[in-house]
Order: C-alpha cells, then structure tokens, then sequence
C-alpha cells in the first residue's frame, strides 16, 4: 500500500475531510445535502454513491484528459458522471431496493452535484488517473464526512431514532421525547451546516473569507436621507 | 486464414486511431471523433448495466409487492418465503370498475393496474369535479386481492391511490368480507414529508385503522381522518381516524382518495356485489 500512497495521495485523500471540504469551505453539493439527509440511513447510501461516481468519474476523464477538446470538454464531462451515475442507480435498484425506492430522484441528481463535476474541471482535468481517483474519493469522503454529521442530528432530534432504531423515546408512543418536527424538513440542515461551518472556522480561522466590502462607520451628523 | 486476418484489421485500426489520437486537439475531426467514442463507449457501458440488472430488479419490485399485500392482510411473518407465502394464501382477480364484476378473459399475473392508469387505451380521464383524490386518470380494470379460506372471503385487498402534499400515495386498503370493516391500510409508495407526513407508514398509526367502518348508514362513504384524536367511545368515532400531528395536506389527501375510491366511482359497486354473494 505505501507505494500507491504517497505524499500526494495522502493530501488529496485527507484535506477535503475538513482543510477543504467540498461541502463546508467550498460550498458545493448542498442541494442534495439538505434533501437526503433526514435519515442516516439514506445519507450514508447517498455518501456512498457519491463517492463512488467522484472517484470513478475523475478517474475516467483523468485518463482521458489530453484528448478532450476544449469546446466540448464539459458535455464529455458531463456525459460520462451521467452515465456512471445511471450505473449507479440500477445497482441500487437491483441490490438495495428498499433504499433506492426512499432516495428516488436524489441518486439521478447526483449528475448536478457540483462536487463531481468540480472536481473533475478542477482535478482531474490536470492530473494522472490515480491521485484523480483518490481526490475523487477523498472529496467523496469530505461530502460524506459532513452528510452524515448533519443527518445524525436530524433523524435523532427529528424522530427520536439513528439508523432506525430508537435511541430517544416518543411521547406518541409513550415516551418522553417530543421531536422537533423542524429537524425533518430540508430548512433545518441549513442550520446544521451553517453551524458545522462555523465551528471548523472558529476552529480554523484561516478558512473565513474575507468580507466583501468594509461597513464604513458614519461620522456623527453625517448620511442618511431628510 | 482468417487469424491472421483479424489480426491485420486490428493493426488496421490501430494506425487509424493512432492517427486520430494525434490530431490537434481542437480540431473538428479530433472533437467529433472524442464526442463519438464518448458517447459510444457510455452508451455501452449503460445499455450492459441496465439489461445486466433488469431481471433482479423486476424481481425486487415483484418480491416488494408481494410483500406489501401480505402485510396488508396481516400475513407477513419474519423468516417466511414471501413468494410461497404469497401464491398460498393470496389470489389475484381483475375487477371491471365500471361494473363490479370480475373480469374472467385477461392476464391476471401481468396486469399491471398502474401502467394501464397511464395508458389511454386502458383508463378513463376523470371529470375534474369528481376527481378528489386528484389522480386524473384510472385504469379501466383494478387488480384485487382476496384471502379465501376455502370458499369464504377472508379479506378483500384494494388498491388505492391518491395525492398528498408531494406525492400521490400508492397503497392498499384490507376490508373483511362484509366489504365495510377495515382490517389494515398500507402505502408502499409515497413521497410525504419524512416524520410527518410520511407517518402514513407508521405502524401505531396503521395500527388505529383496524375495525372503523367506511360507509354509513345512507350506505355513503363516510371513513376519513379528523383532526386530533379519535375518542373511540363517541358515536360517529368508527367513522374516524386520527389526523396526521403536522400533516394537514397529506392528512386530507388520505380522507379524499379513501372517499373517492370507496365511492361508485371506485370499488362500492364491486363491494355491492361481495356482499351481495357472501
């Protein structure tokens, strides 16, 4: 294993978890972030499609990369993650039925992930197969990281549970807890991943951006209309 | 010798390609050449995928079927064949819904009642004040499901189906053989808000269907969901149903396609004629 991982692949494979997450420094993927994730089930099957069209996709166009024509390069782009995307699915639908039925639409959407498609103008556009591979898995692995995060908050404040099975008990059905009905719908993993965000940046001030222009301060008696 | 003539045509394209991989690459012949193969070999790749895995998938979609109607009929057990379970104990009849009478001359194992909702041949439009349950077309013939033992009906299994709030819901409806009693509701297909409106898959929730009537006296369909809970010492209370806590919309969609398919719209007149034998 040593000699496939090296230094290179290292850093591809690790800095998306957190120095460069896909999700929380560059802000891409979100869409599908706030649809699946009310269930950690369907976040992790989410992950693992994800990941797995990123690396195999990058890969694909990675070794491909000298030969695409500029003009045409993000329709073969596109066209490949499509295809591998539509792989993905049926492999769903035949060996994870019940999973594939609750994530419908979100698997084919995985084709406007911007994760994928960045990562394969921004990566494996420029780099051989292997480390596209890698940075494919490792960007998937950053998405994951945090899909996963933000859906176990959900489903345990949202229905009491983790993977299904009860952790908290309802007070519909007898229990204590009474769940936050926010923690279900989309708008609530907002609130997650802004928190999420805002942790790594108190943790890492050097990912907040600088702001875009400077609040100016009004000297007293000036500004403002009569 | 023909090896040696495969061998020649391979040698043959690979100068060619060779000769194409060296084009500029921004080059009209090098791009259409790119763009073809792309697509090409894709095009390869999805056809092999989706034919490879069709037989496991019609398969899965059968066995999951299968597996909602047993458990609407309070059959489904841990451990259990479903397929086996299934063929002993269900049978499978087509229902003319304009009539109520059983359809004796088609397919019953292949006819697929949602396919043929969609198939003009096969469905009727229905008028816009009568569609409550906001599904606009129906199939002609509804594919039911009846418990026998021996010759006496057990359950009477219904397709329903109706929309929500996101979705249009997909399920079954197990009535006794008085064609009046609920004994069990399920929804294997729906795209309600998880937690709330998805609740309709909620067995406590399910569970609170069992023994209320759907038609009153006036023999009119009069089963639907109230708001907050059912007081089951109320007169009228076997009439409801508990609302779903924060599903308003989804709430009313499950009352509208109960209704509607309870009508003569749906299965009264088929119900009629259960009765009416049994």
């Amino acid at each position: 294993m040593s000699a496939i991982l090296t230094t290179e692949t290292k850093k591809v494979l690790t800095s998306p978890l957190i120095n460069d997450n896909p999700i929380t420094l560059q802000v891409l993927g979100i869409c599908s972030a706030l649809a699946v994730t009310s269930q950690m089930s369907t976040s992790l099957i989410m992950a693992v499609a994800l990941t797995s069209v990123t690396a195999c996709s990058s890969a694909a166009i990675s070794a491909i990369r000298n030969h695409i024509p500029g003009s045409i390069r993000i329709i073969v782009q596109m066209t490949i993650i499509a295809s591998l995307v539509i792989v993905v699915d049926q492999i769903l639908k035949a060996f994870a039925y019940d999973v594939s039925k609750q994530l419908s639409v979100f698997v084919g959407l995985i084709i406007t992930n911007c994760i994928v498609m960045g990562r394969a103008e921004a990566y494996a556009m420029k780099n051989p197969p292997l480390e596209s591979f890698f940075d494919g898995i490792g960007n998937g692995l950053g998405y994951s990281l945090i899909l996963i995060i933000v859906a176990f908050f959900r489903e345990l404040l949202g229905s009491g549970k983790l993977l299904g099975i009860e952790i908290l008990k309802l007070t519909k059905d007898g229990g204590w807890y009474d769940p936050n009905g926010l923690m279900l719908l989309p708008p609530s993993a907002f609130f997650i991943i802004g928190l999420i965000i805002w942790a790594i940046r108190q943790y890492k001030p050097a990912q907040s951006e600088k702001p875009d222009f400077a609040i100016l301060s009004i000297a007293h008696g000036e500004g403002g209309h009569h | 010798m023909p090896n040696e003539n495969k061998i020649t045509q391979y040698e043959r394209f690979r100068v060619y390609a060779d000769k194409v991989l060296a084009l500029n690459n921004d080059s009209l012949e090098k791009t259409l050449a790119v763009a073809l193969s792309v697509c090409f070999v894709c095009a390869i790749l999805v056809s092999l995928a989706t034919v490879a895995l069709r037989p496991l998938q019609i398969d899965n979609k059968m066995l999951d079927m299968k597996k909602n109607i047993l458990d609407v009929a309070g059959l489904l057990q841990e451990g259990v064949d479903i397929n086996q379970a299934f063929d002993e104990q269900i049978e499978a009849k087509l229902v003319d819904l304009e009539t109520g009478d059983y359809v004796e001359n088609m397919d019953v194992v292949n006819y697929d009642q949602r396919k043929a909702a969609k198939d003009p041949a096969l469905s009727v439009a229905i008028p816009t004040k009568d569609d409550i349950a906001s599904i606009r077309f129906k199939a002609k013939v509804a594919k039911v499901y009846l418990v026998k033992k021996g010759d006496d009906i057990q359950s009477i299994i219904l397709p329903i189906n109706g929309y929500g709030l996101w979705s249009t819901l997909y399920g079954f409806l197990a009535l006794e053989a008085d064609g009046q009693t609920v004994q069990s509701i399920n929804f294997y297909d729906q795209a309600e808000t998880p937690g709330l409106g998805g609740e309709v898959v909620n067995p406590n929730w399910r569970a609170l269907w069992k023994g209320k009537k759907v038609y009153n006296e006036a023999n009119e369909p009069a089963l639907a969901l109230v708001n907050g809970v059912v007081d089951n010492a109320k007169p009228g209370s076997e009439y409801q149903v508990d609302g779903l806590a924060g599903a308003t919309l989804t709430s009313r969609g499950v009352s509208n396609l109960i209704k509607y398919w309870m009508s003569k719209e749906g299965f009264a007149l088929y119900l009629d004629k259960v009765k009416a034998k049994g």
